[in-house]
């Protein structure tokens, strides 16, 4: 059962490295964020290619990367932001599944591109799921904590038999775009604002703020202008709004997001055009397109 | 100030739903936010809804969030079920909320808060009144948010609503029990908060992720606060500074209160008491936290994003934890 159960050793947690998985949806009406891979897309690929469930938990790192210990052997893969991969010291590659010995050391290095990479291994990462899920949500302490040196992190039952059949076995990555382009659809708090807000969004270019996390992209640039003063009465948060604080700079939710919430939502970007934000780095030019009214 | 667009200006207490309809606003292609004219409309609404959905006469939507004045429906199957459902909305007879079915949950309070006397100032009843009167009260949930399970429970008459404090308290003990514009609320965890304190539940466990239900509140629970000891003749340890009641502070009426206490990020030293401001969001003004969107609470509301900081580090865990 212990042989079961062990897995991983962290060796180097990296700045942030959480646990994600498909997060857990369906509970917002109790004040719990859906969370989850805030690249999506990059998360589901890692276990495809592993032949994995893409509910298996993958580790979400943050720029800096991570790396682990085998306790046991194992297949890895790696995706999202492409990086340097190297097991043992000895260049592996990103992308494609790597072998990796029991007591081997498998490193993810600094993305080169993009801010999260998704390490995903044969099995998933099981640690226990609290409401349906293993993933970490930074908003409300839910799941596990994010990775410490040293900490042990179980490893689930490799796939049987792998990789299925018509499974990709290597990652694409299409390069970065040299800016964030965001589709949005405005509402439902689009007449809280000016008409020259409403153009100002998707009119003007605004730039990633490094205070963005897994709760929010955040944008600087110029501010819109809300027409009304007033306070909102606390109404629910959907994925991806657009909520315009006091400030003026809008923030875009990302998964660890508060189900609810008193600034007004000027337009929502559907949930898949939420993985390039993801990727996102500080200081890169975000625009917003209408995706119609 | 103008009025704000929408539906907000419910006319004195005539909010039911079918008095003035709702008004239904898209988010996204895949939901809708529905938004009533008080908050009677919207539980009888959101009652409404779970009915539709258990009866499988609801399309399949993955949430279903009230606020304090709107139902949030995110995640239909497909932007045709999305336009069916707006269409139809406005026109279904929602029956009035159903009161005195379904079980209670007991909270036992000890009434003991240190803004009771000022409560009382505010309600024009003598302090044990207040225990009284909040413990003859039969709340309902009518949204949650700020945390898990956390409640923002409805049930006292308007003439009981009361601003939140003019300077939020740096720290208010988990299980405080406080009111807030039309609200009551149990603070899950120790947080900053500008709500009024007028008691603790000290053995109620409002979260706890390996019970099922892990909330021990949900939207629609019914709520009585239970006093495990008889309402006090003489005022419990009122504000240390104000042993006589003072004054109402003069306030603008504030808006109602969005949020609940702050999960606040604990700026890294000792946040100063922030600057007194009782017309607005306290968020902003803890250095160190950056104004985020939502307001819980009232203080530095929205922090959800507070804790943000910068993108690689870690946050700190546990403030948020509930339980």
């Amino acid at each position: 059962m212990w042989a079961e159960r062990q897995g991983l050793e962290v060796v180097r947690a990296g700045a942030l490295t959480t646990v994600q998985d498909l997060g857990r949806p369906g509970h917002a009406h109790l004040g719990v964020p859906r969370s989850g891979a805030l690249d999506e897309a990059a998360h589901r690929l890692a276990n495809r290619v592993l032949g994995n469930p893409e509910s298996a938990a993958t580790l979400e790192t943050t720029v800096t990367g991570c790396a682990v210990r085998a306790l046991r052997a194992t297949v890895a893969v790696v995706t999202g932001a492409p990086c340097p991969v190297t097991l043992d010291g000895r260049a592996a590659p990103w992308g494609r599944t790597v072998r990796v010995p029991a007591g081997s050391v498998l490193a993810v290095g600094t993305a080169s591109y993009g801010v999260r990479s998704y390490v995903g291994f044969a099995g998933g990462i099981a640690v226990e799921p609290v409401l349906g899920s293993r993933a970490t949500d930074l908003l409300s302490g839910l799941g596990p904590e994010p990775l410490r040196d040293g900490a042990p992190l179980p490893l689930g039952t490799p796939p049987d038999p792998g990789p299925v059949p018509g499974a990709p076995d290597a990652a694409p990555w299409q390069a970065p775009p040299r800016e964030l382009v965001l589709p949005v659809r405005y509402g439902p708090r689009a007449d809280w604002f000016t008409p020259e807000a409403l153009r100002t969004l998707t009119a003007r270019t605004f730039q990633v703020s490094s205070a963005s996390n897994r709760i929010g992209l955040r944008l600087e640039g110029p501010p819109l202008e809300r027409a009304y003063d007033g306070e909102l009465p606390s109404e629910g948060m959907p994925l991806g709004a657009v909520q315009v604080p006091p400030s003026g700079r809008p923030v875009v939710f990302l998964a660890d997001h508060p189900t609810t919430g008193g600034y007004p939502v000027i337009g929502v970007v559907p949930p898949e055009a939420l993985c390039a934000a993801a990727q996102a780095a500080p200081g890169t030019a975000a625009r917003f397109v209408p995706a119609g009214r | 100030m103008t009025t704000p667009p929408g539906r907000p200006t419910a006319i004195g207490t005539a909010s039911r739903a079918g008095a003035a309809g709702p008004a239904v606003h898209p988010v996204g292609r895949r939901g809708l936010l529905v938004e009533l004219a008080g908050a009677e409309a919207t539980e009888a609404l959101h009652a409404e809804l779970l009915r539709r959905r258990a009866d499988g006469t609801l399309p399949p939507v993955r949430e279903i969030v009230p606020g304090a004045r709107t139902v949030l429906l995110d995640g239909f199957e497909s932007p045709e079920a999305v336009r069916r459902l707006a269409a139809e909305l406005p026109g279904w007879a929602v029956p009035p909320l159903a009161g005195g079915t379904g079980a209670v949950v007991e909270i036992p309070i000890r009434y003991d808060g240190p803004d009771l006397a000022d409560v009382a100032a505010l309600w024009g009843v003598e302090v044990d009144q207040v225990a009284r009167i909040h413990a003859a009260t039969e709340f309902r949930v009518a949204f949650c948010g700020f945390a898990p399970g956390f409640g923002y429970l409805t049930g006292l008459a308007e003439k009981h609503h009361v601003p939140r404090r003019a300077n939020p308290r740096t720290k208010v003990p988990a299980g405080a029990v406080g009111l807030a514009g039309e609200y009551t609320g149990v603070y899950p965890r120790s947080s900053p908060g500008g709500w009024q304190l007028i008691g603790t539940a000290p053995d109620t466990v409002l979260w706890d992720t390996d019970r099922t239900p892990a909330a021990l509140l949900a939207p629609g629970t019914r709520v009585r606060f239970l006093p495990v000891e008889p309402p006090p003749l003489t005022p419990a340890p009122a504000s240390p500074s104000s042993p006589v009641p003072p004054p109402p502070p003069a306030r603008p009426p504030s808006p109602a209160p969005t949020a609940p206490p702050a999960p606040t990020t604990p700026p890294v030293s000792a946040p100063p008491p922030p600057p007194v401001d009782a017309s607005g969001p306290h968020t902003a003004q803890y250095p160190g936290t950056p104004d985020k969107g939502q307001g819980p609470p009232s203080p530095p509301p929205n922090s959800p994003s507070a804790p943000s900081g910068r993108q690689p580090q870690p946050q700190p865990r546990g403030y948020v934890r509930v339980g």
